[in-house]
């Protein structure tokens, strides 16, 4: 128990290591004017910006809006053909046939919008040009996407001029994802993660039988499915695949790949606007809730479940089932507890057979979508909170909401409104259509308050781009291939657009000078307004599906 | 519509040009790199016998059934690695807390001289993957009086080959103490 402690604090310590130098990075990665790292990047850059057609102009933000929605739209026309073409495409070894068209229409977008729910089998549903020009391609896309539109949202708070969205999308794949994820790929290979091109291999083993093992290009698959928050699994099974995560090393590497860019944004921002504090007073504040769901989740996952306590089995271990050896509790709990906050969807346990309190803490994260969040659009989120507390905390004085110099009126408050309840609408609404249908409510695999929880946990991990699933939710069929790809498509660019509307209102205005009764943003006191928006506006509007389900599950065990 | 038109080159032209970088030469590039400097691990870290025959990976674990040798976790899909999963049961879930008193009835009929209250969790749990190749060392240990009156080799023996087989926790703080299951059987057979 001590040892697994320390293992975590010792594991956020390196995260947080990370984040501060990281941050301060991609700062500097992303900044037009002339730096050190241009003298590395620019020769490349330069020829894939005349192969990419791109020229070095200022976009206004409706420009860059408009650029990044078409381009991602444009991406999952092609990808949606390869999945439903794969079958008389070459690179089909195993004559897979075309995917069935709701299918194909949800994994394109699914990975597209960094969500990567699969509703499909890897090992049997994709050729490996489906896998590689389709998923892979995607992989890449997503997250260059996300971190371009962060970059430029900051851009138009500190009052800079926004940019440009393919210079910004190659620079995330040139300066950021392809170094970070290759290193990591080869780390991960000396790991014992395979990388190869021979599909799978038969084994005749000691008791006389034989056992055919998958396997494939999996470490390349899987640095960016960490780094990109992506979380989609090479294996059914994702991370708690042997092969996708043989040792508590590599899932150590896995956890800090996670984090590494959702938690670099803060110091990002911070740098970016000019004040340092600012970036720490939201590190601080959502780390604070990362911890405290840790420590939640860890406890009631230790406890195990009553039911099997009561069978007369040895006890100490937590909750077993549905874990693997290597990882135990402790790793399991820390790694759900991470794929949740970061919006990754990797999982190393199956989430559907943990304890009800440790689900629902899970749950939270995705239901919050602010805790770190996936890379850019977690951010974004988190910023759509900051801006409610000063708004709120402005009313609560009678002064104008002014937040880093700019007034926030009007029409900045209607766009964030519309944004914040866009989440809940999407989740609550489409839970309660699929639990009024018949295709919905089919899919339940746990009967009782756990059903219940099994849809919500699905739409939530839609709506908030995460991906892990209670996979025993029975969701390969056309009912849910259609309605969470819908739901995927509008949590992801609804609130892009919306917010980039935000920065581009407020890098119009003029600079308000700052006074004594300005409400500074960059204090403990800020910070803990900000948890406090976040739990009342955020939580509140969840409690009443968490009674219903993990809460009533843990009652009635 | 003039605008958009005119996004729509680099657009085309960026998404095939991150297509062929990201889809192809990256994984290509790692392919070839991993094949030259580690093909042992690359391959899936696999196992060969003296006559040069895949007999499995040490990193996938194999359905053992016979008395005479140690067991793993339960596995859903009997551990065909072709696929992975597990039946995602819920903690509520009826048919797991059959299966738990359908594996503790099988325990006792198998180990009439070990008690319930020795056998951990992990050993009737199924993993996550359908494929775990651990089981803890408690697991192995629980076993060792059934495997000795089946093989014949004297507990201290087997208590030995298991300690052996024990993998500490890595750096001594991240993740469990287990044991490789395939290892220890093949270790095991060696003595037969």
């Amino acid at each position: 128990m001590f040892t697994t402690i320390l293992s975590m604090i010792i594991t956020l310590f390196i995260a947080l290591l990370l984040a501060i130098p990281m941050g301060i990075y991609l700062a500097k990665a992303f900044d037009y004017n002339i730096t050190g790292l241009d003298k590395i990047y620019e020769p490349i850059e330069k020829c894939l910006f005349k192969i990419g057609g791109i020229k070095k102009q200022n976009q206004t933000w409706k420009q860059y809006a408009i650029s990044l929605v078409l381009a991602n739209s444009f991406m999952i026309v092609i990808v949606y053909m390869i999945f439903r073409l794969q079958g008389i495409l070459p690179l089909n070894p195993s004559n897979i046939a075309g995917m069935e068209p709701t299918l194909a229409f949800n994994t394109a977008i699914s990975f597209m919008t960094n969500t990567n729910l699969q509703h499909y089998s890897g090992e049997s549903g994709l050729s490996y040009l489906s896998q590689m020009i389709g998923i892979l391609f995607m992989m890449f896309a997503a997250p260059a996407t996300a971190l371009a539109v962060v970059i430029a949202f900051i851009r138009g708070l500190a009052g800079k001029k926004i940019g440009n969205f393919f210079i910004d999308f190659i620079r995330a794949m040139t300066r950021v994802l392809l170094p970070i994820s290759f290193v990591a790929g080869l780390i991960f290979i000396g790991l014992g993660v395979p990388q190869t091109l021979d599909p799978s291999i038969t084994a005749q083993t000691i008791e006389g039988t034989e056992q055919n093992i998958a396997r494939g290009p999996v470490a390349s698959f899987l640095s960016i499915k960490e780094l990109g928050n992506n979380g989609g699994g090479y294996f059914g099974v994702n991370s708690a695949h042997p092969f996708e995560n043989p040792n508590a090393l590599s899932n150590l590497i896995q956890i800090l790949l996670m984090l590494l860019l959702p938690t670099a944004m803060p110091f990002t921002y911070g740098r970016m606007v000019g004040s340092a504090k600012q970036g720490r007073t939201l590190f601080i504040s959502m780390a604070m809730i990362l911890v405290v769901f840790l420590g939640i989740t860890l406890t009631s996952e230790y406890q195990g479940n009553p039911v099997l306590h009561d069978m007369g089995l040895q006890q100490g271990q937590g909750s077993m089932e549905g874990k693997e050896v290597r990882f135990g509790v402790g790793q399991s709990v820390l790694y759900a507890v991470v794929t949740t906050a970061s919006e990754t969807g990797a999982v190393n346990t199956m989430h559907d057979t943990m304890t009800p309190i440790g689900g629902m803490l899970v749950l939270s994260n995705m239901l919050l979508n602010t805790v770190f969040g996936g890379v850019g659009a977690g951010f974004i989120n988190v910023m759509m909170y900051t801006m409610i507390a000063v708004f709120l905390s402005a009313l609560m004085v009678g002064r104008t909401p002014e937040f880093l110099g700019k007034k926030i009126e009007v029409k900045e408050m209607k766009l964030i409104a519309v944004t914040m309840l866009i989440h809940p609408l999407l989740i609550l609404g489409a839970s309660a259509v699929a639990l009024i249908l018949p295709q919905g409510t089919e899919a339940i695999s746990n009967p009782g308050f756990h059903g219940l929880t099994q849809i919500v946990y699905e739409y939530t991990s839609s709506a908030a781009n995460n991906g892990s699933g209670f996979e025993g939710l029975g969701d390969a069929t056309p009912f849910w291939n259609v309605s969470t790809a819908i739901v995927m498509f509008l949590g992801r660019y609804f609130g892009l657009v919306t917010m980039m509307a935000v920065a581009g209102s407020l890098a119009a205005k003029s600079l308000v000078p700052q006074t004594v009764g300005t409400l500074r943003t960059d204090t403990a006191l800020f910070g803990t307004i900000l948890l406090g928006t976040i739990f009342i506006v955020g939580a509140l509007t969840f409690f009443p599906i968490l009674v219903l389900g993990p809460v009533a599950e843990y009652l009635t065990l | 519509m003039e605008r958009v038109k005119r996004l729509m080159g680099p657009i085309i032209r960026t998404s095939f040009l991150i297509m062929i970088i990201g889809g192809v030469l990256y994984p290509a590039a790692i392919t070839v790199i991993a094949q030259v400097i580690i093909p042992d691990r690359a391959n899936g870290s696999l196992i060969y016998n003296g006559e040069n025959e895949v007999i499995g990976s040490e990193l996938i674990g194999q359905n053992f059934t016979s008395a005479k040798f140690f067991h793993g976790r339960v596995s859903s899909i009997k551990y065909d690695a072709s696929g992975s999963g597990s039946n995602n049961y819920a903690p509520s879930n009826q048919e797991m807390i059959e299966r738990l008193k359908e594996s503790a009835a099988a325990w006792e009929k198998d180990n009439p001289n070990t008690p319930l209250n020795k056998v951990p969790l992990d050993l009737v749990t199924n993993s996550g993957s359908g494929l775990d190749p651990h089981i803890s060392p408690d697991a192995a240990y629980a076993q060792v009086s059934r495997v000795s009156e089946m093989t014949g080799i004297n507990q201290q023996n087997l208590i030995e080959l298991i300690s052996k087989n024990t993998q500490g926790k890595e750096l001594g703080i991240f993740g469990e103490e287990r044991v490789n299951v395939l290892k220890l059987n093949l270790d095991l057979v060696e003595l037969l």
